[in-house]
């Protein structure tokens, strides 16, 4: 159906689709750089240099670099095992991993207090063991790993299914180990969705909100991360300083978007 | 020599399976089972008397009704956003593709923060609304706000693939014999989209169900006005009252079980379906 001119319907339905999106999407997006830049870029620089947000970017950025890794490393593990083998409790297996995603956040933040709290499961005796997780980095890593569980292993899976065995057992049969098999054969061709998953992994670990905000205890300049900054400094009437919280984590979304679609351009995995 | 391999042809088979099983126990199935054994050793009479009460009642009720009005509103929008970015080439195409992902890559707590500005009465959305009566903060309203935007990828993600493989051929099959453009989207492109399509609105909702950081922002945390479950959820964990919090997290977790397995279903339609029309 090639039309030399555009049909009204087509006209209608793009301008509808640019109006949407620039009231629900463009607009939330620029009000966050107005508001934080307001007072000036003097207030907005004095803003970000404020101890306790500063601290909270370093524990985010800390906390990504902790979860991201291993995302990587155990979503790589569960995708190799789930396409390569057939066994018994495989489908139970794949669900799991997809529960975290369809949980709501608050229901993650609790689950971990029911263990590792002071009434938990094992808290009592970690606590006697002079182990306090609650309350702690290591409480926010823990929650933030359950969230981000499946995101690394859902862009694997499929590809990795589409691929096939073929090049892994041509390899096998020239004689390479199992461990050159996976660093030269599978790894190159999986590199780009394991980005693409590390990327989408890095923005849910820096904007985890409601599963944080019940594990950390949000104690200012100790385990309070960005979005709990953001929520407090609301809280306490300072909307310019929130906001210039807000944007940091703003751009970091800009970059994962620029990122995500330059990757699927690039990539003809999805 | 073929013969002699067994089923597993590919190593790491006990490496994989060991790593795999360890974490997901210690990562998902250990957490969940401590809450299953607080819910379990509460007793049938108190676990319902905590989510039968009125005030958890009223929270299901603001909870499903304002995910269900934000999945209808994304599933409309979804559907548009998805047909506008397959069926037609114009300037800008590739940053609304990109830009449909932004709820997804921005934090949920900054979304709430934006919301909560843009709605406020002097707000750049507020000013033009509350003098005609739309009050959107600290009111229902805002809550669905909140939920449709933390969604709104969904319903577009799962179309668009759909709408991208349709045979053109088929389209055109029917236009020879003589169908209308409504006829054609009626008969032949939306059955076709219609799982990708349902099982795009479940996620959509099983989203906004949970949804937590964009609607504490904005909703005002009213008990039995504007207090979602997960937000009650939150208050009982402050209150010290564990059963309260580990009762209704079970409700919610149930809640997610259902979408997830109703997700399942619909995606072995749409591919039995793919096939067919093959």
């Amino acid at each position: 159906m090639t039309r030399a001119t555009r049909s009204t319907a087509e006209m209608i339905f793009i301008t509808l689709a640019f109006v949407f999106a620039g009231a629900l999407l463009v607009v939330p997006l620029a009000v966050i750089f107005a508001f934080a830049l307001r007072e000036g870029l003097g207030v907005y620089l004095a803003n970000i240099a404020e101890p306790a947000t500063l601290h909270a970017i370093g524990l985010t950025i800390f906390t990504a670099i902790i979860v991201v890794p291993i995302n990587i490393v155990i979503g790589v593990c569960i995708a190799w095992l789930v396409t390569r083998f057939r066994f018994p409790g495989r489908q139970v297996l794949i669900t799991l991993i997809e529960l975290p995603a369809a949980v709501s956040p608050i229901v993650a933040g609790t689950v971990y207090l029911f263990l590792y709290g002071g009434q938990g499961l094992l808290g009592p005796a970690l606590q006697g063991a002079g182990i306090q997780l609650m309350f702690t980095v290591t409480a926010i890593i823990l929650v933030s790993l359950f969230v981000t569980a499946p995101f690394v292993a859902r862009e694997l899976i499929p590809l990795m299914q589409q691929q096939g065995t073929e090049d892994e057992e041509a390899a096998l049969s020239l004689g390479a180990n199992g461990w050159q098999m996976f660093w030269f054969v599978t790894l190159p061709n999986i590199r780009w969705a394991i980005l693409y998953g590390a990327i989408l992994t890095n923005a849910r670990v820096m904007g985890e909100f409601g599963a944080v905000s019940v594990v950390s205890g949000s104690i200012r300049g100790q385990t309070n991360t960005l979005p709990l900054q953001i929520s407090q400094l609301f809280n306490d009437f300072n909307v310019t300083g929130s906001f210039a919280a807000a944007s940091t984590l703003a751009l970091m979304a800009v970059l994962t978007l620029i990122l995500k679609s330059t990757l699927e351009a690039k990539g003809g995995w999805r | 020599m073929a013969s002699k391999r067994s089923k597993h042809l590919l190593p790491g088979f006990g490496l994989t399976l060991g790593v795999s099983m360890l974490y997901l126990t210690i990562i998902i199935v250990l957490p969940l089972l401590a809450m299953l054994l607080k819910v379990g050793g509460m007793g049938f009479e108190e676990f319902w008397r905590i989510v039968a009460s009125n005030r958890s009642l009223a929270a299901y009720r603001i909870t499903f009704s304002s995910a269900f009005i934000a999945t209808i509103f994304n599933g409309a929008l979804g559907l548009l956003l998805a047909w506008v970015l397959t069926r037609y080439s114009f300037p800008g195409k590739r940053i609304l593709d990109a830009l449909v992902d932004l709820p997804f890559a921005l934090p949920t707590a900054v979304a709430g923060l934006v919301l909560v500005t843009l709605f406020a009465p002097t707000g750049w959305y507020g000013q033009f609304l509350e003098p005609n009566g739309f009050k959107v903060n600290y009111t229902q309203l805002g809550i669905i706000i909140a939920m449709t935007f933390t969604s709104i990828p969904f319903v577009v993600r799962a179309v668009q693939p759909v709408l991208e493989e349709i045979q053109v051929d088929l389209e055109e099959a029917a236009q020879t014999l003589g169908a209308t453009r409504w006829q054609i989207f009626a008969r032949v492109i939306w059955p076709t989209i219609l799982p990708a399509f349902m099982a795009g609105c479940v996620l959509s909702f099983a989203r906004s169900l949970g949804e937590f950081g964009a609607v504490v922002f904005i909703a005002g945390n009213l008990p039995g006005l504007t207090e979602i479950v997960s937000l009650l959820i939150f208050i009982r964990i402050d209150e010290y009252n564990y059963e309260g919090a580990a009762a209704l997290a079970f409700v919610l977790l149930l809640a997610a079980f259902v979408t997830l397995l109703l997700t399942n279903a619909l995606q072995s339609w749409q591919v039995r379906y793919a096939d067919r029309s093959r």
